[in-house]
């Protein structure tokens, strides 16, 4: 297997009116190809920083890190990561299909390809009929829905997804989840994701990286044992529940409550 | 859906036909009270007497050079200086308001060019915001009627009058809004979208006509309904220094050189037709685009 993400003692010190502050500390990871690996923490713990990081939005401090074996400005630079932010940040004034060619049109996609990309893209993600609606007329789930096909359109082998289901509902957020282990494996990406849900970090992942703020550092990387083939109710499973204990106690461990 | 049926008293109709039937109501008694003393000023120079008040209140409304005219000697006028006269007639109030027209229509052009493009630079270029912010708003705080003249004078020294030098008075006046507005408009996007087109790695020019601008619009319409307000009060001052000239300003001079109060007001009438017509085109713009961009309707 090869690396796409490899970190070595990787660090990001934030200079603030307020003096330092530690982001990320002594981070070594590697995340291979095809995994689904999900960074998972308090807030303050550096899971965001980390995949800013790897996309080039937040430069580190010291340590080393490559991203499909090149330095992450590179990797940006030759479009090789698809990144779904928190907010969907749709541009009100195009429709969800001209949402999903801005890319496209950017990286100089010609019309017919693009055309093309955007149909497909649009079933991967379920949001078939809804190409010439404006964002404001969609939910926020499919707003969400429309940014990561965005995110899938211009075939990047690596997805970077920042908390993209924090801001819905259970309900909407359970569909997503299982929606998306679905395009993970139809798609065979290499998918980043964080989140600081429990159940969703366990129910998606192939590797759970536990964090903890104050600095942020890693404090357990756990390799998942669930199956490939994972129905909705695989989270009242013996064997989900162990691993989310696991979690649980590195998120414990991290964190002391005595501050 | 069906249309709510408003009652006749919830209409913003009613609410505008109210408050222009109030302010003519003001206007009249306004005329009244302003011109009376006159009137019978008036009347004792020519030994007039025994007048009613019924009849002083008839030649308060009809007078020939009143301080202030009533309402209807201004339309009065404003319909014989426009229907009734061949608008190539130098008596013709199309004709003037035609002249201080184009040189407001061109000085806005250039004026809207001339501030988007600064604040292109402005915002692009931290050296360009810091070296030029200064110098656009002392540019406002300068006198209009002060620099006209001489913006006027000068030009017409070096061989160019009529339209030119009106427009640039305008220009002055429109660019400042427009500069103002969309430095706003263009770092009005948020940290995310800036962000999201860096993981494109789109480049400047790219972020600029697929973000920076479609966001800054909204900015656009409002500076430029200011503006256009402007550059109309530019081109009218344009036209006082040239004296007996041409224009809507030059019209007004001529007014109250000879103390042609109704005259004045007509042209006053006027300059504010056009005012409204300007700012009611570029809403009119400003709704097709906002349609265009899927705006809520």
């Amino acid at each position: 297997m090869t690396s796409v993400v490899s970190a070595k003692g990787l660090g990001l010190t934030f200079s603030t009116a307020d003096g330092d502050v530690v982001a990320l500390s002594d981070v070594n990871l590697d995340i291979q190809r095809g995994e689904f690996v999900s960074f998972i923490g308090p807030s303050g713990c550096g899971k965001t920083t980390f995949l800013r990081v790897i996309a080039d939005l937040e430069q580190p401090t010291s340590g080393t890190i490559t991203v499909n074996g090149t330095s992450p400005a590179d990797a940006r630079i030759n479009r090789s990561y698809g990144y779904v932010f928190q907010a969907p940040a749709l541009f009100p004034w195009r429709t969800i299909a001209q949402n999903i060619a801005l890319p496209l049109e950017i990286m100089g996609i010609s019309g017919a390809d693009q055309q093309a990309r955007i149909k497909r893209t649009m079933e991967l993600v379920n949001l078939e009929g809804f190409e010439k609606k404006f964002p404001w007329q969609l939910s926020g789930g499919m707003q969400q829905r429309a940014s990561i096909a965005r995110a899938l359109a211009f075939d990047a082998d690596l997805l970077l997804m920042d908390e993209p289901f924090g801001a819905l509902d259970e309900i909407v957020r359970d569909h997503l989840n299982s929606e998306l282990l679905k395009l993970w494996a139809r798609t065979q990406k290499t998918i980043a994701f964080v989140t600081h849900s429990i159940p969703e970090a366990v129910y998606l992942s192939t590797k759970i990286v536990v964090m903890s703020p104050r600095p942020g550092r890693v404090t357990d990387i756990i390799e998942s044992t669930l199956p490939a083939e994972r129905p909705l109710d695989i989270r009242e499973s013996p064997e989900f529940l162990a691993i989310a204990h696991r979690v649980r106690d590195g998120l414990r461990a991290g964190h002391s409550y005595e501050e | 859906m069906t249309p709510v049926k408003l009652h006749w008293r919830e209409s913003s109709g009613f609410a505008i036909l109210a408050v222009l039937a109030t302010l003519i109501v003001v206007w009249y008694v306004a005329a009244v009270l302003m011109n009376w003393q006159g009137m019978t000023d008036l009347y004792q120079r020519k030994d007039v007497t025994g007048v009613t008040v019924t009849q002083q209140l008839y030649d308060v409304l009809n007078a020939d050079k009143p301080l202030l005219p009533a309402p209807h000697q201004v339309v009065a006028e404003f319909w014989k200086t426009t229907v009734e006269q061949a608008v190539t007639s130098k008596k013709s109030l199309v004709y003037h308001g035609w002249i201080t027209l184009s040189a407001t229509l061109l000085g806005f052009v250039i004026g809207t060019g001339f501030g988007i493009g600064l604040a292109v630079l402005i915002v692009h270029n931290g050296a360009m915001d810091r070296s030029l912010m200064p110098w656009i708003i002392a540019s406002q705080t300068i006198p209009i009627l002060a620099i006209a003249p001489m913006v006027i004078v000068v030009l017409n020294a070096v061989g160019i009058s009529g339209l030119v030098p009106k427009a640039l008075i305008s220009t002055y006046l429109s660019f400042f809004p427009v500069v103002v507005g969309m430095v706003k408009g263009f770092r009005s996007p948020e940290a995310i979208q800036l962000d999201l087109m860096r993981t494109y790695s789109a480049s400047r020019v790219q972020t600029f006509i697929k973000l920076r601008w479609p966001i800054a619009l909204p900015y656009l319409f409002t500076s430029m309904k200011v503006g256009v307000a402007a550059s109309l009060v530019g081109a009218i001052v344009g036209e006082l220094p040239a004296g007996g000239g041409n224009g809507l300003g030059a019209r007004l001079l001529a007014g109250s050189y000879y103390g042609q109060t109704i005259q004045i007001w007509s042209a006053l009438l006027t300059a504010s037709l056009l005012a409204g017509a300007l700012i009611a085109l570029v809403s009119l713009a400003e709704r097709m685009t906002n349609r265009s961009l899927g705006a809520r309707a």
